[in-house]
């Protein structure tokens, strides 16, 4: 290809990305033996607007810093909400702060689901152990403009009755009756559940929502992602319905470092939110 | 059409058979109801039974001395219980119980492989049927050996 | 004056760097350290590497005399402009305990104000490149930012190909036609030594004035174009881009990756000395006592482990995926991310790579393979 280059005239003068904010724990809520829910406020009371899907960097004062995605509700900005599992160097340590202890905060970064362009359809959300997390506020959202979906599912599954997150919240949803949401672990003691027993992707053919018009949100461990986007296109889904979101190396989260790159997007800037049909070609192949 | 043909045609395992076998099957089919609670078969049983469930919930267990029972799987509306009627040695190998008030159309499986042998297409068409819910039972269980929503640090 | 062209005698090009330095410039360019032409303060001409050249081959550098004193009688070496631009280490913030919380303090430090003396033709677009790479997206990098409206361009146009060089077919060189302030073309022909200077920018009038000059004849313009053009001529090495991204991208698991795998070292030699590779990571370090902190980037390479991992391994743990991995990157999601390759044909990673992979071989085996497969099936 030709290379017809110029030189960029360069005039606006951008703020340093790359500069953490502080914020202090408010709140801390245990969800699973590994996993914790954390409410943090700005130490100057700035509020935090974001869409759902978007996550930021949290720094641990001389640790470390780690992307983890927003878990909050996007219509209460005054409170930034993540879960975190505590899996790395810097997520331990970050699940161990108690109430008033201040972490850095950059962002939010990256794409969000599609909520507002899915108005008017059905929605099947889809997800997979502590892939729950980045869609709540996807679930919030709808939940708060209910009136403007047709049926709204949600299939979640886990590990074990014990791995899953959100349970007070999922037991409320589960009341409600413009909501279907179903469950399932890969295996438990009938005196510990009630639930369905089976992998999440046997929920998506008896889940009730029209497949010619529906918006399908999916977020999990990339293979659980692979057997749900098999099954929603045996339900008859169109690649432009599905969404996912990818789970790469994010350093700089402005896309100038280079390390999650996936192909020829860059998963902090691009995603982590995708429409399938724009990463396709390389989602699933080994070790892009 | 009966009532019975009727429900069996209307159930998804059996989505655009030819009438002409639907009505030789309904000759081996009948209702039935399980109430939660209900062991409907044993592991060990001999297996000559399946079941297309049109609602309720049904949890295939099994026991592990000093573990107490474990639920493997659970099938609901929609779902076909049990294929060991198909291939030897007959037997079940795991306890199913209803979790719920269950309502599913009962199969004779030695009327239904008479019928098979009577009528070979029927019998093909038949197992092509089975053969893809063995198939997904099998995928489901291979992406459980993964352990799909697990972090592995 | 913009466009026009004038003759500097070599024996005043110290005036050019002395108009440079007077106005503030740090004059950084080639000279020799370690046996290699490398970029570094130039306080004078004399601290050029006059009457040296280089040789270079797949994983092959000598510098040798030469039998004349030409000032840029060579190519380019290991390092680039992007260690200016780019550095490769730099302290992004720092950050102090106060009680529980902490205070960030931004690194604003002033960037030196550097003059680069010497860049070729592929190097400024390498700088183009970067450019897009750092300021045109979303997201700009504040410190490149700085660096990069600063710099005064003297560029040089080559006029002898190196080794390993295919600015041709990247269509970036030899000659240097947009984004300098000064551009010279060295000209040597019996006793006479000197340069064909070509005015790009207001700054590089306002810089040649300072320095004595005469306009440059049809006649003297035309030398300066043959000998670029010869340049051009002598390139060794070819790469063919035609439809280049698509060809990579269809040969994702060609097997060629797997061969060029057993030979590849990982060693990362090729995106240090690469011109356009821009990637970093950062680290977060502290004092003893826990009250001071520091976020330093530094160079990275996707050809680290390390560099694609996510929680429980890397995404690429194998030493084919990471090669492909550079070099898809390079020549084909490039132009997904910045509407151009990434590569500018300098072949310093050709030269650098100790084991002399060849990016050009490299492309043309798959390409071969595939018109092979195609004409098997055709006949």
């Amino acid at each position: 290809m030709a290379v017809t280059l110029k030189p960029q005239v360069i005039t606006e003068v951008f703020t340093d990305p790359m500069v953490p904010v502080p914020y202090r724990v408010r709140r801390v809520r245990r969800e699973t033996a590994d996993t914790f829910t954390f409410e943090y406020e700005a130490l100057d009371g700035r509020r935090f607007p974001f869409a759902p899907g978007q996550f930021n960097m949290l720094y641990l004062f001389g640790v470390g810093e780690v992307p983890i995605s927003i878990s909050g509700d996007p219509a209460h900005p005054e409170l930034l909400v993540h879960t975190i599992r505590a899996v790395g160097t810097v997520t331990k340590p970050l699940c161990q702060a108690k109430p008033g202890d201040i972490i850095g905060v950059r962002g939010p970064f990256g794409s969000s689901w599609p909520v507002r362009e899915a108005a008017g359809n059905d929605i099947v959300i889809v997800a997979g152990g502590v892939g729950l997390a980045p869609l709540r506020p996807a679930i919030y959202y709808i939940l708060n403009h209910r009136g403007e979906y047709g049926r709204v599912v949600l299939l979640y599954g886990a590990r074990t009755p014990g791995d899953m997150l959100y349970k007070k919240e999922l037991a409320e949803w589960r009341g409600r009756f413009d909501l279907q949401v179903e469950v399932t672990v890969d295996a438990a003691r009938p005196d510990e559940w009630q639930g369905n027993v089976g992998v999440v992707t046997t929920l998506i053919p008896r889940a009730h929502f029209d497949p010619h018009h529906v918006t399908a949100l999916v977020c999990g461990p990339e293979i659980m992602m692979r057997f749900t986007i098999l099954e929603l296109q045996k339900r008859g889904l169109r690649d432009d319905q599905i969404y996912i979101s990818m789970e790469r190396n994010m350093k700089c989260a402005i896309a100038l470092c280079g390390h999650c790159q996936y192909g020829p997007h860059f998963v902090c800037k691009d995603g982590p939110v995708f429409r399938f049909d724009r990463v396709k070609e390389i989602f699933g192949r080994r070790e892009i | 059409m009966t009532t019975l043909e009727r429900l069996l045609s209307e159930h998804p395992f059996f989505k655009d058979l030819d009438p002409r076998y639907i009505k030789l099957i309904a000759e081996c089919a009948r209702e039935v109801t399980f109430k939660a609670g209900e062991f409907i078969f044993r592991e060990g049983d001999p297996s000559n039974k399946f079941w297309l469930i049109r609602s309720g919930k049904i949890s295939l267990e099994v026991f592990a001395p000093g573990r107490g029972p474990i639920m493997i799987e659970t099938l609901g509306e929609g779902d076909v219980m049990g294929w060991s009627w198909a291939v030897p040695p007959y037997r079940k190998q795991y306890d199913a119980r209803a979790l719920e008030l269950t309502r599913a159309l009962e199969f004779d499986a030695l009327c239904i492989r008479g019928k098979c042998d009577e009528e070979p297409k029927l019998g093909y068409e038949l197992f092509k049927r089975f053969a893809q819910i063995i198939g997904q039972r099998l995928q489901a269980t291979r992406i459980r050996l993964i352990d799909i929503y697990g972090s592995h640090a | 004056m913009i466009g026009e062209q004038f003759l500097v005698e070599r024996r005043d090009l110290q005036k050019l760097l002395d108009a440079l330095q007077k106005k503030g410039y740090e004059t950084v360019g080639p000279t020799i350290r370690e046996g290699a032409i490398v970029y570094g303060p130039i306080a004078s001409v004399e601290d050029l590497p006059i009457g040296w050249t280089d040789e270079q081959d797949g994983g092959r550098y000598r510098l040798k005399r030469r039998e004349d004193s030409a000032v840029f009688g060579y190519v380019v070496g290991p390092h680039s402009w992007k260690r200016f631009l780019h550095p490769p280490v730099l302290s992004l913030w720092k950050a102090r305990r106060n009680g529980k919380g902490f205070e960030v303090v931004p690194n604003n430090a002033e960037p030196p104000q550097y003059a680069f003396i010497g860049v070729r033709s592929c190097e400024l677009h390498a700088i183009f490149i970067q450019d897009r790479v750092f300021t045109n997206g979303k997201f700009t990098d504040p410190h490149y930012q700085a660096r990069r409206q600063k710099i005064f361009i003297v560029a040089v146009n080559c006029v002898q190909a190196g080794g390993t060089c295919f600015c041709v077919s990247m269509k970036t060189g030899p000659r240097a036609t947009v984004g300098f302030d000064l551009a010279l073309t060295e000209i040597l022909e019996g006793q006479r030594h000197y340069f064909v200077a070509e005015v790009g920018t207001e700054k590089g009038a306002e810089i040649l004035r300072s320095v004595p000059t005469k306009p440059a004849q049809p006649s003297d313009i035309q030398i300066a174009e043959d000998r670029v053009a010869r340049a051009a001529r002598q390139m060794g090495r070819h790469l063919d881009t035609t439809n280049i991204r698509e060809l990579l991208y269809r040969n994702l698991e060609h097997p060629r990756w797997d061969e060029v795998a057993t030979r590849c070292l990982n060693c990362a030699n090729c995106t240090m000395v690469c011109p356009t590779c821009f990637c970093t990571t950062v680290e977060d370090v502290t004092d003893l006592t826990g009250t001071e902190a520091e976020r330093v980037r530094k160079w990275d390479s996707c050809f680290t482990l390390d560099f694609s991992y996510v929680h429980g391994g890397s995404v690429r743990a194998s030493a084919r995926a990471r090669y492909r991995q550079w070099l898809t990157h390079k020549l084909a999601s490039w132009i997904d991310q910045f509407g151009t390759s990434g590569c500018v044909g300098c072949g310093r990673c050709i030269t650098w790579c100790p084991v002399g992979i060849d990016i050009t071989e490299e492309v043309r085996a798959i390409r071969q393979s595939e018109a092979a497969q195609l004409s098997e099936r055709g006949g």
